[in-house]
C-alpha cells in the first residue's frame, strides 16, 4: 500500500543514559507538525530544545493535507516553504455541487501580489519529512526518535520528564515543557487534565488513492451526488497524483465493513466510472470531536496544537492552528527565557490562542452542522439553502462546506495597543495578522524577521531598541494594503500580528506599545 | 428596529397569500417551504439586528 516511502529516523543513545545531559530550557514532546515547528522557531531565536518522539518515522497516512498561506509564511523562515510549494499542489479555487450540478465556485486568492498562495496541498508526511530534515541540520535542536515520555513531574521552576528508550529509562529536566503530543496527549493524561468539548457521531471515510488520468487541481464538494446520493463527498488533490476522497458515511455505518477494500472500490467505481484505474494509498474511517482545554499553560507545562484544542477537518484548521500556536509561543518563550519579559507573557499565549481556537471551533462546528445537520429543522434550512443556491447568489454564500483557514483574529489581546487615530479606512488593525505585499522586487513577508518590526511609511526615524526598522514608501500595493500615508507606522509582532499602528511616527508611543507587547503591562 | 405597526398596504391579501401557499403541503413540505421563505425574506431584510429581534419575538410563547 502506498507510494510514499517511509524513512526510518535513527535512534541515538541519549547522553542522559550515561550520566550526561543538563537542565534544558525547553523540552518538546511530540514530533508532529507543531513540535518541530516550535523547535525551529525557538532555534531561530537562539533557544535550544530537545524534541522527544516515541516513533521513528513521520505521520502514518496523509492526515493534514491543506497547508495554509500563514503556515507557509512561518515555514519560509526556515527555508523549507519553497520546497513544500514545489512538491505540493497549489490551489485557490473550489467548487460545490448539488446532486450532479455545480452551484457555487469560490476563489480563495482575492488578489495577486502575495508570496504564497492561499493553500498548498501536501501530505503531512512530506511536511514532517522537511521539518525533520531541517531540524537535523540545526545544532540547537536535539530531535530524539523512539524516546517515549512515560511520566512527568511538575515543579515550580520546571518539569522532570521520564523517558523510555530501547536502552532503558532516563529523566530529563526542562525549564519549560511543551506538550505537542497530539489529540490523545499522553502528557495531558499524565497530568490528569480534562479535555472538554463536543463529540460528533457522523462517520467519514477517507480513501487516499492514486488515480490515473487528469486530476482536478481544486477542492470539490458534493451534497447528495449521484454516486453517493444520501450524503456528502469531498475531493482534494494531493502531491504524487494522490486524491483524497472523503465520504460521509452517516451515523449508523459499520466502520469495519466500510473499510473493506471491496466496499471502498464499489463506492469509488460509482464515483469515477467504469474505466477509471486507481491504487490505494491510505484508508481511514473517522469521527471527530471539537475540544479545547480550559488553560493551555499549566505551571511550566504548555499545551500546543491538537493536544490543546481539536476541530473537525472541514476548514483545514487543525494542522494550521498547531503551526500558528507554535509561532505564537516561540517568541514569547524566547524573551521569557532571556529574562526580557515576565513569565506572565506566556499567559497571553493561552488567551490569544484560546481566542483563535474559539474562532476555529465555531467555524468548524458551523461547517459540520451544515454538512451533517443535527435536527430536522437544521436539515430543512440546509436543504433550502442548497435549493435556492442555483438561482440566488446570496444562498451560495450561505453554503458552508468548510470555511477555510485564514489567520484568526486576536482583537482585544492585552498585548496590543488599540487604534487612537480615527481615520483608518483599511489595513490590518491591532490583533490582526499582517498582510503580505510585493516590496522592492521581493516580499514584505521576507522583511519581517524574528524581532518586532517597525513598518514605517515615508519616515526614516530611529526605531526603539529591540525592533527592526523597515522604512518603505507609502505607495503601490504595500501602501494600499496598509492604508498608508507618509508617517503611517505599524508595530508588527514577531508572529506577524499587528501590535499597534499610528498615523504619525512617535518613538515614545512606539516604545510604550513595545513594552505592552512584551507583556510588561500584563497583569495576569 | 423591527416594525411593530402595520407595514402592508393590503394586509389580508398578503396574509392569505402566505397561508394559501401552504395549502396541501404535508409537514415535511411545509418545513422545506418555510425554510426557503425565511431565507429569502431574511436576505431581503438584510439588517442583522432586525432579524435577531424577529427571531426573539417569534420564540416568545
Amino acid at each position: 500500500m502506498g507510494s510514499y516511502e517511509y524513512r526510518t529516523y535513527p535512534y541515538r543513545r541519549p547522553p542522559e543514559l550515561d550520566g550526561g545531559g543538563s537542565r534544558r530550557p525547553v523540552v518538546i514532546v511530540g514530533a508532529g507538525m507543531a513540535g518541530p515547528t516550535l523547535a525551529l522557531s525557538l532555534a531561530a531565536r537562539g533557544v535550544a530544545s530537545v524534541v522527544l518522539d516515541e516513533d521513528d518515522t513521520v505521520s502514518l497516512g496523509s492526515r493534514s493535507i491543506c497547508q495554509a498561506k500563514h503556515s507557509l509564511e512561518i515555514w519560509d523562515r526556515f527555508g523549507i516553504a519553497a520546497r513544500m510549494v514545489e512538491k505540493g499542489i497549489t490551489w485557490t479555487e473550489g467548487e460545490v455541487y448539488l446532486r450532479d450540478r455545480p452551484v457555487y465556485r469560490f476563489n480563495l486568492a482575492p488578489e495577486p501580489g502575495h508570496k504564497f498562495p492561499a493553500f498548498v496541498n501536501l501530505q503531512q508526511y512530506y511536511v514532517e519529512e522537511l521539518l525533520y530534515e531541517r531540524c537535523a541540520a540545526e545544532p540547537l535542536i536535539d530531535l530524539r526518535h523512539r524516546n517515549k515520555v512515560v511520566a512527568v513531574a511538575p515543579r515550580d521552576d520546571g518539569v522532570t520528564v521520564e523517558v523510555e528508550t530501547p536502552d532503558g529509562r532516563y529523566s530529563i529536566e526542562a525549564e519549560w515543557l511543551a506538550a505537542c503530543d497530539g489529540v490523545r496527549s499522553p502528557v495531558r493524561h499524565m497530568l490528569g487534565l480534562p479535555y472538554p468539548g463536543e463529540v460528533f457521531n457522523d462517520q467519514f471515510l477517507i480513501a487516499d488513492i492514486r488515480l490515473k488520468g487528469d486530476l482536478p487541481k481544486e477542492r470539490r464538494f458534493w451534497f447528495y451526488p449521484p454516486f453517493h446520493p444520501t450524503n456528502s463527498v469531498l475531493l482534494h488533490r494531493q502531491a504524487d497524483d494522490v486524491l483524497r476522497v472523503d465520504i460521509q458515511l452517516g451515523r449508523d455505518a459499520d466502520p469495519e465493513e466500510e473499510k473493506k477494500p471491496a466496499n471502498i472500490d464499489r463506492r469509488l467505481r460509482q464515483m469515477f466510472g467504469p474505466d477509471a484505474r486507481w491504487d490505494h494509498e491510505w484508508t481511514s474511517v473517522y469521527t471527530f470531536t471539537c475540544r479545547m482545554m480550559e488553560k493551555f499553560v499549566h505551571g511550566r507545562t504548555i499545551f500546543v496544537g491538537d493536544a490543546a484544542h481539536v476541530v473537525s477537518p472541514f476548514g483545514a484548521r487543525g494542522g494550521n492552528a498547531a503551526v500558528a500556536d507554535a509561532d505564537n509561543l516561540a517568541w514569547k518563550l524566547a524573551v521569557v527565557l532571556a529574562g526580557q519579559a515576565p513569565a506572565a507573557l506566556l499567559d497571553t499565549y493561552c488567551s490569544e490562542r484560546r481566542a483563535a481556537s474559539h474562532e476555529n471551533i465555531l467555524n468548524s462546528t458551523r461547517a459540520t452542522d451544515f454538512i451533517t445537520p443535527k435536527f430536522p429543522a437544521s436539515r430543512a434550512f440546509r436543504d433550502a439553502t442548497l435549493a435556492l443556491a442555483r438561482d440566488f447568489p446570496f444562498a451560495r454564500a450561505l453554503i458552508n462546506s468548510g470555511r477555510l483557514s485564514v489567520p484568526t483574529s486576536q482583537v482585544g489581546s492585552p498585548l496590543d495597543t488599540p487604534d487612537v487615530d480615527a481615520d483608518w479606512t483599511g489595513g490590518p488593525s491591532p490583533g490582526r495578522a499582517m498582510v503580505d505585499a510585493p516590496l522592492n522586487g521581493s516580499w514584505l513577508a521576507d522583511q519581517v524577521g524574528c524581532d518586532f518590526t517597525v513598518l514605517s511609511f515615508g519616515s526614516g526615524e530611529t526605531a526603539p531598541a529591540g525592533t527592526t526598522l523597515l522604512s518603505v514608501e507609502a505607495q503601490g500595493l504595500v501602501g494600499q494594503r496598509y492604508d498608508a500615508r507618509p508617517g503611517t507606522t505599524y508595530l508588527i509582532r514577531p508572529d506577524r500580528y499587528v501590535a499597534g499602528r499610528w498615523r504619525h511616527f512617535d518613538s515614545a508611543v512606539l516604545a510604550a506599545a513595545l513594552g505592552r507587547a512584551m507583556g510588561k503591562e500584563t497583569a495576569c | 428596529m423591527l416594525k411593530r405597526d402595520l407595514n402592508l398596504t393590503r394586509p389580508d391579501e398578503v396574509y392569505n397569500a402566505i397561508v394559501d401557499a401552504h395549502k396541501g403541503l404535508d409537514e415535511e413540505q411545509v418545513r422545506a417551504f418555510d425554510a426557503k421563505l425565511i431565507l429569502l425574506l431574511a436576505n431581503h431584510v438584510g439588517d442583522e439586528t432586525v432579524i435577531r429581534e424577529a427571531l426573539k419575538e417569534a420564540a416568545k410563547q
